[in-house]
């Protein structure tokens, strides 16, 4: 492997717009990721995160700019091929299969690159980092506590061993303890060198953790940098009181 | 009431119910993917009679054999279809969608009209779906009977595909959230193309039955299992493929307590009880008998 492709980031965002009909929601976004990293994405309600990272996974088509994911051009994929490239999103809002099972919810994860002795070793895995699911994985989805599905959330997408695992707002509407609990267990997926983007309105959390930061305002980057200088930079309140909403739903 | 009189009252319930309830699921499968009301759900049926018809009057092929290509061509119609008609329009709105099932549906009933003939043609049936079978010291024809057994069997078959395969898991979870399940690796077009297939599979298996009770084929035979259908999707709810069946066999046991209890001079009424009893339903019971789970959002 040459150099530059060994520096070269494993997604990389060019000058994304992205609109909702007549509407622009994203004004040339350009962001990149590297292996390894957990970059976090901040910004205010609206501000267009949650549309980014369904534009990078295929969701929402862009009108124009580029999306590169392991070095190829990846703009225009359908969700599905981006998964089995090795793609895997965390919804906004969870997103549970509430009539199926823990099990059949992880299965589903698993789609796109299933392959049976994996499931099995992951499995083993995922009960010793998520104790809840071992306990509820003959139980329907839908009757998870809030947290709860959460987790199954990010076990659905880590269960496809993807090379970018993308979070949107994973600790939303869940009790003090549960985001704790979230939060140390980004931070166990990092340590083991799984690359994050992660966006969260508890951005001073998401700060701390974080190797790299992105600032989002009306669909524009507004700052791009190391997260302690963003702390300087931009008043993190106003940030995180505008990011503040949405009640416990556990 | 003597046992007689229940027997074959019960026959009778089972045996409409069964061939609805198919009905019912084949709509079902469709509408639970894609939130499409499929209208030329009704012509796949058609498809199956015609070759039945075609096969049976000029060919001297076995019956099974007969009943498999019918069931394979209203299969191949509804894969079709799909293909040609509905995934073109499918990043459209649902109304693009559900203008473009019309037009699939009257456009057929033209083809027949044209290509075979506006009127209807006898279809011939086996003679041992009309054996008279004894049960419980009355008699009735073995296609009752038929229908029965083969509903029970395919639902069991549908129920272990649905429940126990990865293709089945990822057709419910697609039902329930079309989005997040392509996001899971789930192709869009995959679990499309099988709802198509099954669908049809279903309008195949009725064509037989529907045939066997009516003897005929006719370019606009579809539109009545179409209502049927869509009564049975009313009272069983639409979002549930359990909900279908039970919608099916409801229907039944509705429209045959109507025939045994209303007057005589009432009878020719018993149609309008049903839509009365619709509209009741539409109004006391929107999601019907069994809601299910489902997002209120179209395939993108
Ligand atoms: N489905 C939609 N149709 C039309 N406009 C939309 C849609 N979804 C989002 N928008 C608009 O696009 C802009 C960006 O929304 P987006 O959901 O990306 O914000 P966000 O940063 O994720 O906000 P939040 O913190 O509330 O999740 C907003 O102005 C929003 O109103
Ligand atoms: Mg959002």
């Amino acid at each position: 492997m040459s150099n530059i492709t060994e520096n070269a980031p494993i997604l990389q965002v060019t000058d994304l717009y992205v609109a909702y009909g007549p509407i622009l929601a994203l004004h040339g976004i350009s962001l990149e990721v590297h292996k390894g990293e957990l970059v976090s994405i901040c910004g205010v309600n609206g501000a267009g995160k949650s549309t980014v990272l369904k534009a990078i996974a295929g969701v929402l088509k862009p009108r124009s700019g580029s999306i590169r994911f392991k070095g190829k051009d990846v703009t225009g994929w359908k969700p599905e091929q981006l998964h089995k490239h090795g793609m895997a999103l965390v919804p906004e809002g969870r997103e549970i299969f509430p009539s199926l099972t823990v099990e059949e919810n992880l299965r589903l994860g698993a789609f796109g690159r299933y392959q049976a002795r994996r499931f099995a070793e992951d499995l083993e895995d995922f009960f010793t980092l998520f104790p809840i699911l071992k306990e509820r994985y003959h139980q329907a989805g839908g009757l998870l506590s809030g947290g709860e599905q959460q987790m199954l959330a990010i076990a659905r997408g880590l269960i496809s061993h993807p090379d970018l695992l993308m979070m949107d707002e994973p600790s939303l509407g869940l009790s003090p303890n549960r985001v704790d609990q979230i939060f140390e267990l980004i931070m166990e997926l990092k340590s083991r060198g799984i690359t994050i983007l992660l966006v969260e309105q508890n951005a001073q959390r998401a700060l701390e953790i974080a190797d790299r930061a992105y600032l989002f305002s009306n669909g524009r980057v507004e700052y791009a940098g190391r997260p302690q200088d963003m702390a300087g930079k931009v008043d993190i309140t106003s940030v995180y009181l505008g990011g503040q909403k949405g009640g416990d739903v556990e | 009431m003597n046992a007689q009189i229940f027997f074959e009252f019960a026959i009778n319930v089972l045996s409409m119910g069964s061939l609805y309830a198919l009905i019912a699921l084949g709509l079902v499968f469709v509408f639970g993917i894609c939130k499409l009301i499929n209208f030329a759900y009704g012509e796949f049926i058609t498809v199956g009679a015609y070759v039945l018809y075609f096969l049976g009057v000029f060919t001297s092929l076995p019956w099974p054999l007969v009943f498999l290509i019918g069931i394979l061509s209203s299969v191949a119609v509804g894969y079709l279809s799909e293909l040609v008609a509905f995934r073109p329009f499918r990043g459209r709105s649902l109304d693009a969608l559900l203008v473009t099932s019309f037009a699939v549906s009257v456009i057929l009933q033209r083809l027949f009209q044209l290509g075979i003939s506006p009127r209807s043609k006898a279809v011939p049936v086996p003679a041992f779906f009309n054996m008279n079978i004894e049960l419980f010291g009355l008699t009735t024809p073995l296609r009752n009977l038929l229908i029965i057994a083969i509903t029970v069997v395919l639902l069991l078959i549908l129920t272990v595909i649905m429940k126990y395969t990865v293709l089945g898991v990822a057709m419910r979870g697609a039902s329930e959230n079309f989005v997040t399940a392509r996001l899971m690796g789930v192709p869009a077009n995959l679990v499309i193309s099988v709802a198509f297939i099954i669908s049809g599979f279903l309008a195949g298996v009725v064509a037989i039955f529907w045939t066997a009770r009516t003897g005929s084929a006719e370019p606009l035979m579809g539109m009545s299992p179409l209502l049927i259908g869509f009564i049975a999707v009313v009272i069983g709810g639409m979002h549930s493929l359990p909900g279908a069946v039970v919608g099916g066999y409801v229907y039944a046991l509705i429209a045959n307590i109507l025939s045994l209890t209303l007057p005589t001079s009432l009878l020719s009424f018993r149609d309008a009880v049903m839509f009365a009893i619709v509209i009741a339903f539409l109004v006391l019971k929107p999601e019907g008998l069994l809601r299910g789970n489902y997002q209120e959002e179209r395939v993108g």
